[in-house]
């Protein structure tokens, strides 16, 4: 199963700094499929799924951004009341703290993004609830 | 190693009384020669002739950095100008600069004490020494010049800056020892990182001479992890010639002061008495050699102590503990006394802390320290930056007993300096 990464950009929290970051990447050709920031008082981190990966890593490392790779988790939800307690519940019981998550819809089809710090053990314990991890080629294709 | 072996090793005895016999002629000489002394000495009411132990210093005038610009431009000779070879200046951010003119054989002198320093680390004349210190007005690159020349260095007066060159100079030529400044030495190690230049691969560097501005311990393990090499802290100060004060052997325990030209005394600096070896207090420094201008008892508002005790290396010149900070970078922020280099030892004991940061003073007394994260510090989680901000808050709070604002910020993005850094920003309204 190959890992979903995200590209995480470090910026500080400033006007324009999402523009001069997307800039980059629509230079270089990149698509970005889905976009989430976090921020605290002073600074912000703005994680990207694009479809070029190692691209986008490339492109702004090259500008000077200062960048890293995050490795989530993709998980297929069933699109119903319920579906995300599900996730939730069985992560809670095994004492798996969530640092961030994040869901979309897309033709249909609900997936929730979630970044745990274990992420091999998160993975093997929701394998047992019969969920559905999407890899990055599969998420890309929605 | 040694230059002087005689001289470097002189027993104790035998050097105070060397010391004493060119204190009393250096106060005879300027008692009869330089106007701005003869007035001190009668408002003191002291005489040459009263100097007759090495504690007999203290009957002396201080002399102090407003001395030399009010005299200025030759106010302080003790020669005729005809006899001097060479002037330069000390930087004056306001008003007058501070003129300081060396004879010929102050020329040779200086040179001399740098040779010593050189070699005390180990360097040779097959050593090639790029040289990354202003070349001009500033004593600290031309004095190392003459001084890296007389031990048969190949010099190559690079100056500062110009980072490209600098790199082509030091692959080309095979470079193997620099004389920089600690801000352009990380400055530098962050452009050959950005180069894909790898300094132990790559380059024949050995050994970095760091100085003119004060650093930490902590400053000087990431200069030698980053370009793998050893850094030598080096203190100087352009009135007492430039580089080659004191610098440390290859025990890095301290700095030699070279006691054979500098009559050493730790004062308090608000009172000016002395304080005993091993207290804190500011460094005093009477020439006891220098012709064309001398120097008695000279405030360099530089903050230090001498380490008791004798040396490994054998070097009889007592050591002084490095520079803590300048009595005048001191910043006073909520009634508390605070040091720049506090916070820089903080700093750079943190792995995930990169190489620039900046104090700045706002408002009523806030402070705040922009960091720069460290390239290999960013996991692209908020809450990881979120809890090395309050870890660097609290741990800076331990230091200096006020909690600043701490700010990261992205490598790279603080304002670079490739001479000399300017680290703190006072805009208080008070």
């Amino acid at each position: 199963m190959s890992a979903v990464n995200l590209i995480a950009v470090f910026a500080e929290n400033q006007l324009g700094q999402m523009a001069r970051i997307t800039k980059v990447l629509a230079d270089a050709g990149i698509n970005i499929r889905w976009v989430t920031i976090a921020t605290n008082e002073t600074l912000g981190v703005i994680k990207f799924l694009v479809d070029k990966c190692d691209l986008a890593y490339q492109s702004l490392h090259q500008k000077g951004w200062t960048v890293s790779l995050v490795e989530v988790l993709a998980i297929e939800v069933e699109d119903r009341p319920g579906g995300l307690h599900a996730i939730a519940d069985c992560l809670a019981r095994n004492k798996i703290n969530v640092e961030n998550s994040s869901g979309f819809v897309s033709h249909n089809r609900a997936v929730l993004l979630i970044e745990v710090q274990d992420v091999a053990k998160a993975r093997q314990i929701l394998a047992k609830q019969n969920l559905r991890f999407l890899s990055q080629e599969e998420i890309l294709k929605l | 190693m040694f230059w002087d072996q005689k001289i470097e090793t002189i027993e104790c005895a035998a050097l105070e009384a060397l010391q004493l016999k060119r204190l009393q002629a250096t106060a005879r000489r300027v008692a009869s020669n330089v106007p701005f002394y003869q007035q001190k000495f009668a408002e003191l009411g002291v005489k040459p002739g009263q100097i007759k132990s090495l504690a007999d210093v203290r009957r002396l005038p201080f002399t102090i950095s407003a001395d030399l610009r009010e005299t200025y431009p030759t106010g302080l000779l003790a020669v005729p100008k005809d006899d001097t070879l060479r002037l330069h200046t000390s930087s004056g951010t306001t008003g007058k600069p501070k003129a300081l003119f060396f004879s010929a054989k102050d020329v040779d002198n200086a040179a001399e004490l740098i040779a010593r320093c050189l070699v005390m680390t180990g360097v040779t004349k097959r050593d090639v020494l790029q040289n990354m210190m202003t070349y001009g007005l500033f004593t600290g690159a031309l004095v190392m010049h003459y001084g890296a020349e007389k031990v048969g260095c190949l010099v190559i007066p690079a100056g500062p800056g110009n980072s490209e060159k600098q790199v082509l100079l030091m692959q080309d030529f095979r470079t193997t020892v620099i004389h920089v400044t600690p801000s352009y030495a990380l400055y530098l190690a962050d452009f050959l990182e950005k180069k894909g230049v790898d300094p132990r691969r790559d380059l024949a560097l050995r050994k970095a001479f760091v100085g003119a501005e004060p650093y930490t311990e902590e400053t000087r393990r990431k200069i030698e992890q980053a370009l793998g090499i050893d850094v030598y802290n080096s203190y100087g100060l352009s009135e007492m010639n430039g580089p080659g004060i004191a610098f440390e052997c290859e025990h890095k325990c301290g700095m030699h002061l070279w006691e054979d030209n500098f009559l050493l005394e730790i004062v308090d600096p608000k009172t000016g008495e002395p304080l005993p070896d091993g207290q804190t207090g500011e460094l005093v420094l009477t020439t006891l050699c220098r012709e064309a201008m001398p120097l008695l008892r000279y405030r360099t508002r530089d903050i230090t102590s001498i380490i008791p005790g004798p040396c490994p290396c054998g070097r009889t010149h007592r050591r002084l503990h490095r520079i803590t900070g300048r009595a005048d970078d001191m910043l006073i922020v909520r009634g508390v006394n605070i040091y720049p280099q506090q916070i820089e030892r903080v700093l750079m004991s943190l792995p995930a802390v990169g190489r620039n940061y900046q104090i700045v003073l706002e408002g009523l007394d806030e402070m705040t320290i922009n960091v720069e994260l460290a390239e290999a510090g960013f996991d692209g989680h908020v809450e990881h930056l979120t809890r090395l901000q309050s870890e660097i808050a609290d741990r800076l709070r331990a230091e200096i007993l006020t909690k600043p604002k701490v700010h990261l910020v992205p490598p790279g993005t603080l304002p670079v300096s490739e001479g000399k850094a300017k680290r703190v920003i006072d805009n208080r309204s008070l």
